[in-house]
């Protein structure tokens, strides 16, 4: 049985919502990590005494997964239903094979390590 | 019934024991002579009641004076730049309190406040010699000579720590430290000497040759340090990748709580500037607040109207504008004139950092010069302008009558003599400024090298800093 990595970027306010969302729908295990970043959305102008600056890295919320493949369908689903607003800065979710996982306690490998 | 008795019988010889103290008080009374010492006791009651009075809220003064250099200064300046110098930055204003305060009791006091020529005090005063716990009537009958000096220092202690803000980010601490020394002693003293010591040249309470309003310290603290400002920013240049790289405050936060506080100890400042609980007190108290509320509304609304946005950054800037500008005027104006200044400060220094500042394309890393240096010169002016003899009669004639303060007054010689002040400030800065920069210079260098400067003041300049749990210590 194969394992795909499941990796979303989101922003940062719906975190806390994904994060059920996944629970809910038996998701056990996940890393979540801080980051900066843009795509087509290109960040914001600040203004400080009359002067301006481009903030074009926004803080955004890395999701990592490293699934079954029977999960990752409706994992992806929860996922965007759960981010989606229809407007720019939305996010990205990208998809990649992984070829062995090894739990540190005890040396199970594949998707009985996950 | 019995106890009821004896009770009214006590009384009855207690009232009769009073009415023959009475009438032996009385019997003293028709004797001149106590009736002279009596008046005289009581004449040296109110003095000292006076004196307390006006003592405590001049000890008060003092500390509120501080409290705007360490935190306020500090807060407000550590905030506005980036977080790998907030320490470095903080500690400038906070080493002041420790330099001029040592400076200030060897000599800086003799030198600023000491009987002396028209220019410069005297040594008659150094190490604090002959200041004591009795007024100096020179410059106040109801004070401790001491409480004096110490409300003095406090002024002393934050103008050089204003100028730390032109060269923010970039400066030697040692350097700083040898310039501010010497500033303190050859721009500082003799144009605090001038203003307010006695024998001034500008000296309008103790009949200088051309009488200067400057209340608690327009020309002395705001133009003397925006201006050396101003001087620092030139001479040792932009920060490393100003204007390109982006440079935005790393904590408005900390700014703001620095603001608030500055606005606070402001009171001590003006109010305190009165030397006395009195009802100049009130009004200079009141103009403060006032002219400080219109500034804000000054800044913030010009924002607003060139970018859409009022900010917070602009709306605490407005305020200290606004409060460096009444500084001079806070003891001669109106409340209503007050609002003016602010409102006209707010503006004109906003239009100073947000466009002029680029312009010429000088670093003033905080706007020392921006803020102080052109606040205070528009509140020295205005004070020529607004100042009227119904809030502070300061002027009279050989026969006591009072004589016109400002134009508002009639009095046009005033606004010559705003500009002679102002005029020496600037040159007294510009000149000194140099020559200090030019000696540290040669002696030990000013900036740091520039591995130093991206690396942060606060790693290179002191091994700490300010933010740690970034290495995520555990």
């Amino acid at each position: 049985m194969s394992m795909t990595k499941v990796e979303a970027i989101i922003q940062p306010s719906k975190l806390e919502s994904v994060k059920e969302a996944l629970l809910e729908i038996g998701v056990e295990g996940m890393t979540i990590l801080e980051v900066r970043g843009h795509g087509r959305q290109k960040g914001h102008t600040e203004i400080y005494r009359g002067r301006e600056y481009t903030v074009d890295l926004l803080p955004k919320i890395k999701l990592e997964l490293v699934l079954a493949d029977e999960m990752v369908d409706r994992a992806v689903q929860t996922i965007v239903s759960v981010t989606r607003t229809g407007r720019i800065g939305d996010g990205k979710i990208f998809l990649s094979r992984i070829d062995d996982a090894i739990r540190i306690r005890n040396d199970e490998r594949g998707v009985t390590a996950l | 019934m019995n106890r009821h008795l004896s009770g009214s019988t006590l009384m009855a010889f207690c009232l009769g024991l009073i009415l023959l103290a009475g009438g032996s008080h009385l019997a003293a009374q028709t004797s001149p002579a106590a009736t002279t010492d009596r008046i005289a006791q009581l004449e040296s009651q109110v003095r000292n009641a006076q004196s307390s009075a006006d003592n405590a809220w001049m000890l008060v003064s003092a500390a509120l004076v501080l409290l705007m250099t360490g935190p306020g200064l500090a807060l407000f300046y550590g905030g506005l730049v980036r977080k790998k110098n907030v320490l470095a930055t903080m500690l400038q204003s906070f080493a002041m309190m420790a330099l001029v305060t040592v400076i200030w009791g060897i000599v800086g006091y003799s030198l600023s406040f000491g009987s002396g020529n028209s220019f410069i005090g005297g040594l008659h005063n150094i190490f604090l010699h002959g200041v004591g716990v009795q007024p100096d009537t020179d410059y106040s009958a109801t004070l401790p000579a001491q409480t004096f000096m110490v409300y003095q220092l406090m002024f002393a202690i934050i103008t050089p720590a204003l100028i730390t803000g032109a060269f923010a980010e970039r400066m030697k601490f040692s350097a700083m430290l040898l310039f501010m020394t010497l500033w303190s002693l050859i721009v500082y003293a003799p144009m605090a000497h001038m203003v307010w010591g006695k024998g001034g040249w500008l000296n309008a309470a103790l009949g200088g040759r051309f009488p200067s309003l400057d209340f608690a310290g327009g020309t002395v603290v705001h133009i003397t340090s925006g201006v050396s400002a101003l001087v620092c920013a030139a001479y040792l240049g932009r920060r490393l990748g100003y204007p390109k790289e982006p440079m935005p405050p790393h904590s408005v936060v900390l700014s703001f709580v620095g603001a608030c506080l500055l606005w606070v100890g402001w009171f001590g400042f003006n109010a305190g500037s009165a030397l006395a609980a009195s009802g100049l007190a009130t009004s200079a108290f009141v103009n403060t607040h006032f002219a400080a509320a219109a500034a804000v509304i000054g800044w913030a609304g010009a924002e607003w109207l060139r970018n859409g946005k009022a900010s917070a950054l602009g709306a605490i800037s407005g305020a200290v504008a606004g409060l460096v500008a009444i500084t001079p005027a806070a003891g001669f104006v109106t409340p209503m004139s007050s609002l003016f200044i602010g409102l006209v400060a707010g503006g004109c220094c906003y239009f100073m950092v947000a466009k002029v500042k680029s312009w010429f394309g000088y670093d003033d890393s905080l706007d020392a010069f921006g803020v102080h240096g052109a606040g205070g010169t528009i509140g020295a002016v205005l004070t020529g302008i607004f100042a009227t003899s119904s809030i502070n009669p300061i002027y009279h004639n050989q026969r006591g009558e009072v004589l016109p303060s400002g134009v508002v007054d009639g009095n046009w010689v005033q606004l010559g003599n705003q500009f002679v002040a102002v005029l020496i400030a600037w040159v007294l800065a510009i000149v000194g400024t140099f020559v200090i920069l030019k000696v540290v210079d040669l002696l030990i260098g000013l900036r740091v090298p520039a591995d130093h400067e991206v690396q942060g003041l606060d790693l290179s300049q002191h091994g700490e800093e300010g933010y740690y749990w970034e290495l995520s210590a555990s």
